[in-house]
């Protein structure tokens, strides 16, 4: 039991830096990806062949960061240019495209076989008992280190620029943003995020095929952008946790249902989880969180506590 | 190209013209707007006023004509460079950023693009305290000035009309622009709201600010304007003082709808 909550717990913390990259692109920006499985996908694949060509674990999750990073702002830059309704057809053929090519590129990426093999950091120099605990820590770690980062990120002037892009992006670039770019910062820094997590996956399993890369990965980020509250980095840890929850303690529902079969209790394990979401939308449709606002007092600094009222 | 009569041109928009499918929404426009000055624009409704504001802004590019803004040609120019270089619009129908707070609309207009680039807000946070804090004093005194202040942890889209035209001249202001193009800036806005609209405009002006109005309450314009065009279906029926456009029987004409 204790080995079964932690890889749950991996893996949703895995499934979390998913959603935060999402709300960065989707909450905060605007930006639909709905093939983002394609950006995991390619973060796995590139952290993968880097690991396994000798490459120590941190470099290979930078290299694909970089990949990443490149194709998401790439594929911002071809689609921006088109209305919005393009850009959700320009992601989800950007995420058939990897499968595509993770399925048939067998010199590459093996094949439906996949990658075997895939070295796990530090397998070495842990105990292997005690090696699922250490790698738990180290996606907590990474969670951590990506909250941190688009928190912040939320609550600077680029989070702010972000927004309005969001909002209106006339008003925008009539108060002089370039429009353009933001987006494609935005949604390559978002797909530089979402690769940290294809690569903690591939560490995890130390095996990746396509199997792992189906359109559900996409699915359960937006429930939980969707359950935490568009905007808040907070919020959405919360969603991811109980999106993970509802998938998984569905599961024991095979405990207490006899009757059925594996593949009703798989099909009646999805109407509940879309019930849940509905009814969740139902009753608070604006999720767990708010994005972060920042007061006029916090941007004054302490002038404003101070009173020295200075009208002109 | 310099008119030796007029003082020095800050704006000068030649022969512009802009078709909508099988609508000449302005033809052959020009016009002019010196430096320091109020310039209002007005007509009926349909007149090519707002495209004329949306072509000067850059929301889509003329048919034909120029722009020329501040001695540079800005025809081909995109709409964010034309407001970093100084020019900045309002729109008629307001455009509030709705999810941010009132204070936050005017600190997105106020900062600068170095500051809001990715690595610097992250990593120079020390940098972007300081820049911060010297955008959101300007806010605020801005916001005292239109007695907007008290409301501005309040989200944009919690504003009444009036309100929300206010913000869009205050956000405005914090680019530090050299011409100011308002679109009917006292449309649905309360006639004490007006008055300070109008006093906050002419101590503007005495403080060298330039301005471009499109406005339907002539009392706001013969107030202000230093200088009236009149355009009717999309071209330029007259131009002068409000006493002198006002006495055209032409302009009178147009108005009626029976456009001579
Ligand atoms: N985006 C557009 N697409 C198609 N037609 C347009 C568009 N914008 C304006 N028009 C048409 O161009 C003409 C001029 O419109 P415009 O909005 O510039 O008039 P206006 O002088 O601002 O009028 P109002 O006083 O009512 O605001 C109108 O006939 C209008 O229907
Ligand atoms: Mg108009």
């Amino acid at each position: 039991m204790i080995a079964y909550l932690v890889t749950i717990l991996t893996l949703v913390s895995i499934a979390a830096i998913v959603a935060l990259a999402l709300n960065l692109q989707w909450g905060l920006c605007g930006m639909v990806n709905f093939g983002i499985v394609g950006f995991v996908a390619l973060g796995a694949y590139t952290t993968a062949l880097l690991a396994l060509a000798g490459t120590g674990p941190i470099l290979a999750l930078a290299g694909a960061v970089a990949v990443c990073a490149l194709a998401g702002g790439l594929v911002a830059l071809l689609s921006v240019r088109l209305s919005e309704e393009y850009l959700a057809i320009v992601t989800l053929g950007f995420g058939e495209i990897v499968r595509v090519v993770s399925l048939n590129e067998a010199w590459l990426t093996g094949g439906a076989l996949g990658l075997p093999g895939i070295p796990r950091p530090l397998i070495e120099s842990v105990p292997s008992e005690s090696y699922d605990w250490v790698f738990l820590g180290l996606c907590l770690l990474a969670l951590a280190a990506v909250f941190l980062l688009l928190e912040s990120l939320t609550r600077s002037p680029f989070g702010r620029l972000v927004r309005a892009v969001r909002d209106d992006d006339v008003v925008a670039a009539t108060l002089g943003k370039n429009v353009l770019r933001t987006r494609v910062v935005a949604f390559a820094v978002g797909s530089g995020v979402t690769a940290v997590a294809g690569g903690l996956q591939a560490f995890h399993f130390s095996y990746i095929d396509p199997s792992q890369f189906t359109p559900i990965v996409s699915a359960y980020a937006f429930m939980a952008v969707i359950a935490g509250g568009r905007g808040s980095n907070r919020g959405i840890l919360l969603g991811a946790c109980t999106v993970m929850v509802l998938l998984e303690g569905s599961r024991f529902l095979k405990d207490f249902v006899e009757v059925l079969d594996a593949e009703q209790l798989a099909s009646i394990r999805l109407i509940l989880i879309g019930l849940g979401l509905i009814l969740f939308l139902i009753y608070r449709p604006q999720g767990f969180g708010r994005e972060p606002r920042r007061s006029a007092g916090s941007l004054l600094g302490e002038a404003a506590a101070d009173g020295r009222e200075r009208t002109s | 190209m310099q008119n030796p009569h007029e003082e020095r041109a800050l704006l000068e928009v030649r022969g512009l013209s802009k078709r909508f499918g099988g609508v000449a929404a302005l033809s052959d426009c020009s016009l002019s707007i010196a430096a320091g000055s109020v310039t209002a624009i007005i007509g009926p409704n349909g007149a090519g006023k707002s495209t004329l504001m949306n072509l000067i802004g850059g929301l889509f590019p003329p048919d034909s004509g120029s722009i020329v803004f501040d001695g540079r040609d800005i025809t081909h120019e995109a709409a964010h460079r034309r407001a970093r270089g100084g020019m900045v619009r309002t729109f008629q129908i307001s455009r509030e950023l709705g999810q941010l707070t009132v204070f936050e609309n005017l600190m997105l207009a106020g900062q600068d693009a170095r500051v809001e680039n990715a690595l610097v807000s992250t990593f120079l946070r020390g940098r972007v305290a300081r820049s911060e804090r010297r955008v959101a004093e300007r806010a605020r005194r801005l916001l005292e000035r239109v007695g907007l202040f008290r409301l501005a942890d309040e989200p944009a889209s919690a504003l009444s009309g009036g309100q929300k035209k206010l913000l869009e001249l205050t956000r405005a202001l914090m680019l530090k622009p050299k011409l100011v193009l308002l679109d009917e800036p006292a449309a649905g806005v309360s006639p004490p709201m007006v008055r300070e609209l109008c006093d906050t405009i002419a101590a503007l002006r005495a403080e060298g600010l330039s301005f471009g109005i499109v406005e339907h309450d002539m009392d706001l314009v013969a107030e202000l304007a230093d200088r009236v065009y009149v355009l009717a279906e999309g071209t330029r029926l007259t131009a002068g003082s409000y006493a002198e456009v006002t006495r055209d029987r032409r302009v009178v004409e147009a108005y009626l709808g029976g456009v001579a």
